[in-house]
């Protein structure tokens, strides 16, 4: 990991031998000791020398293949134009993959109806899919980096769940309105982060993210607090039930009856809605207000100079976002059929807007992908257990490094003259929003 | 009254420990311009490796406690210290000129490798010692039988920290280090131009804030008995939220900020609810940035067009 990378054999050997020995320093004690509480509450302690061991040898070796391979690739400069083959590449990609993609997902159902696992996964990469489609227009579109996003989503699914539970209130009732309160809230935390900036704006988010965990942890004769709501209603299909009775959907058709139809249900239902997200999306881009959202992003100052009003097109982001937060937050509640604020932590805001910057802020595609890629290979890394959020963090760092603007990192312009020429984000200078 | 001040030194005890970690994220912030999202973990590490040593001292038959103390700040300083020079190296070093959101992925990345690193290599439970410095001082016993106690881990804290603090302020202003720093924060590029080595000066600011980390960890564990895996990110965004307060970028400004929110959090759990008290710390910073948007210290930031 040196500046300069030198030549020749003894250069690697020596990098290799001081990372090693930076490792060695490192894990000596958080690696080499364990210490664990004893029944009496008394800490004991053993030692791990043969791990240590492996793991400085291990890094020993990764820094000699390291440095080898970047001798062996050199330097890369980073392109600037995104070159015609590419750009082709990616209007290729962009005309094609995306049909496929959605003609596939359709599929799914059909496909994998006897596998339950697979259909779970999907429903959850779509919910993700959507969360990231609902932050991409807060943070993708209009450059406000929202840390709280989590928080729309609870207000949603606490918004059915509550509604539900309370009142019998139907799924169909409550969607609209979780959504409606979700953009309020939006509207909420609008109002005071309208004057903030770049990361005074992510700690105010992130803040709000807490407060209404918090909130609805600590307040108990509403939320349940910590036990959280159990038994909300499952969604019916336009108020036939998905059930075994006499007048649920199965009978009616005439067909034997299957839980799986629910979960098929659930699966389109995800679809729709995220479908709805990225519809809305993408006529919203090319309406004023998408663009003046576009235009905030890239500069502020000179948003105001042209007239754009900074108030009203903040605060319509912030709402059109946690609106689609909170649809996905209602279909959440009416799938787990349980919700706890366990469910809304940081973690989860962080995850998302992960997805959202992994896939190119600003790209429909590429977070779908990345949500895609992210949520599938933490599933396929379960058997992992306890390393599993190491080895997802670590691809967090190794991605950013690989591709700091994210997979799909262009900017695709709305108007343009003769022909559409998307460049790499790496020219835009971003403005502090 | 006297529960007041009873609060009062409990409050200013919390907050000297936030301020100190919250000075390594105002630092980074100032001179990197990002949010080093890691550095909560780096304080969970620093608590780690100084409970470590704790045991081995004390195995190896030590009872002197002023050198073991000793022993302990220098050793969990100096290893956190290397633990944040290879997060930047790693992590941040190839983000430098990136656009603003890498950086800060790479940081939330880097603080889940850190938490669950710990919790594999240390596992999940939490960690209690035994009470090592006890004793303190009545200062004060009213009619009523209530009894103002100032307990010597408590002056520790405090003493600590101010002395850190003085060092700190030192440094930043008469050494030549702390020029660099200052440099470097104004224009790396012009700095750069008259002779500053940018990447050292910003490797020492991670290795300087990693070690007031530490430092911060060693206090959480005299203090309060205890260090888990988790304890990062509660602390970690309690700090940030100080260092915000304060003027994110401010070093005056982040220990002010350290104290109003440890201040804060005491006499809400104190007269209000215990349950709240994370709420208050944030509406107020919410309520303090709608009135002041840099902050209580922090310069108001200009953008040239």
């Amino acid at each position: 990991m040196t500046a300069k990378p030198a030549i020749g054999i003894p250069a690697i050997l020596k990098t290799a031998f001081v990372n090693a020995l930076v490792a060695l320093v490192l894990f000596s004690l958080m690696v080499g000791i364990r210490t664990e509480a004893g029944a009496s509450g008394q800490l004991t302690y053993w030692t791990r020398f043969g791990d240590l061991a492996s793991l400085v040898a291990a890094v020993f070796g990764g820094s000699i293949v390291i440095e080898l391979l970047r001798q062996w690739i050199g330097p890369t400069g980073a392109e600037k134009l995104v070159p015609p083959a590419v750009q082709s590449g990616i209007s290729f990609i962009g005309r094609y993959l995306a049909p496929a993609l959605l003609i596939f997902t359709l599929l799914v159902p059909v496909i994998f109806y006897d596998q339950r696992y697979i259909l779970d996964l999907a429903i959850l990469v779509l919910t993700y899919v959507m969360l990231g489609w609902g932050l991409n227009v807060v943070v993708g579109l209009a450059g406000l980096l929202d840390l709280g996003y989590v928080a729309f989503y609870a207000v949603g699914a606490y918004s059915y769940g509550l509604l539900a539970t309370n009142f019998g209130w139907s799924f169909w009732i409550c969607l609209p309105l979780a959504g409606i309160l979700a953009a309020f809230w939006g509207v909420l935390l609008g109002f005071p982060v309208l004057r903030l900036r770049g990361d005074y704006l992510a700690i105010v988010t992130l803040a709000f993210g807490e407060i209404i965990r918090l909130v609805i942890i600590n307040w108990q004769d509403l939320t349940g607090g910590p036990n959280g709501v159990s038994g909300i209603p499952r969604p019916s299909f336009f108020g036939i039930p998905l059930d075994n009775s006499d007048d649920g959907l199965a009978a009616r058709l005439g067909i034997e009856y299957s839980p799986t139809h629910r979960i098929v249900f659930l699966f389109y239902l995800i679809l729709a809605l995220a479908l709805l997200t990225n519809w809305a999306t993408i006529r919203l881009r090319r309406l004023p207000i998408g663009r003046a959202w576009e235009a905030l992003r890239e500069d502020e100052v000179a948003c105001r100079a042209l007239g754009i009003n900074t108030t009203t097109t903040k605060l319509t982001a912030f709402a059109t976002g946690a609106m689609f937060g909170g649809f996905a937050g209602a279909f959440f509640a009416t799938r787990q059929g349980f919700i706890s604020p366990e469910s809304f932590t940081f973690q989860e805001s962080a995850l998302v807007l992960a997805i959202v910057v992994l896939g190119g802020m600003g790209s429909q595609l590429g977070v779908a992908l990345s949500a895609l890629a992210m949520i599938g290979g933490f599933e396929l890394f379960r058997s992992l257990e306890t390393y599993r959020m190491l080895v997802f963090g670590m691809a967090m760092v190794l991605i950013m490094i690989w591709r700091p603007r994210g997979l799909i990192g262009h900017r695709a312009p709305t108007v343009y003259l003769t022909k559409a020429q998307a460049i790499s984000s790496d020219l835009v200078k971003e403005g502090h929003g | 009254m006297d529960y007041f001040t009873q609060q009062l030194i409990n409050g200013l005890v919390l907050g000297s420990i936030y301020g100190l970690i919250a000075i390594g994220y105002t630092m980074v912030y100032g001179i990197v311009g990002m949010i080093n999202f890691a550095h909560g973990d780096v304080f969970m590490i620093g608590g780690f490796i100084a409970l470590i040593t704790f045991l081995i001292l004390i195995s190896l038959g030590l009872t002197a406690i002023p050198l073991i103390l000793l022993v302990v700040l220098l050793v969990s300083m100096a290893i956190t210290a290397l633990y944040g020079w290879t997060i930047e190296r790693i992590a941040y070093r190839p983000l430098r000129h990136s656009f603003r959101l890498a950086p800060m992925l790479s940081a939330i990345g880097m603080s889940f490798v850190l938490t669950n690193y710990s919790q594999v290599a240390q596992g999940a439970r939490v960690k209690p010692i035994p009470p090592f410095i006890t004793g303190g001082y009545t200062l004060h016993e009213s009619a009523d039988g209530f009894v103002i106690q100032l307990s010597n881990i408590q002056i520790m804290v405090v003493v600590t920290t101010i002395v850190l603090l003085g060092l700190f302020t030192w440094l930043v202003s008469r050494t030549r280090l702390g020029r660099d720093m200052r440099a470097c924060e104004q224009d790396q590029t012009m700095a750069a131009l008259l002779g500053v080595n940018v990447d050292r000066t910003i490797s020492m600011t991670f290795v300087i804030g990693a070690a007031l980390a530490a430092v911060a960890g060693l206090m959480y564990l005299l203090y309060y008995g205890l260090v888990d895996f988790f304890m990062g990110f509660v602390a970690g965004i309690k700090a940030f939220t100080a260092a915000v307060l304060g003027g994110i970028g401010s070093l005056p400004g982040a220990m002010l900020g350290g104290l109003a929110i440890g201040l804060i959090e005491t006499f809400w759990s104190a007269y209000f609810s215990v349950e709240y008290k994370d709420v208050a710390a944030f509406s107020i910073l919410i309520v303090v940035l709608i009135f002041m948007p840099t902050g209580l210290l922090g310069r108001p930031e200009v953008e040239k067009v």
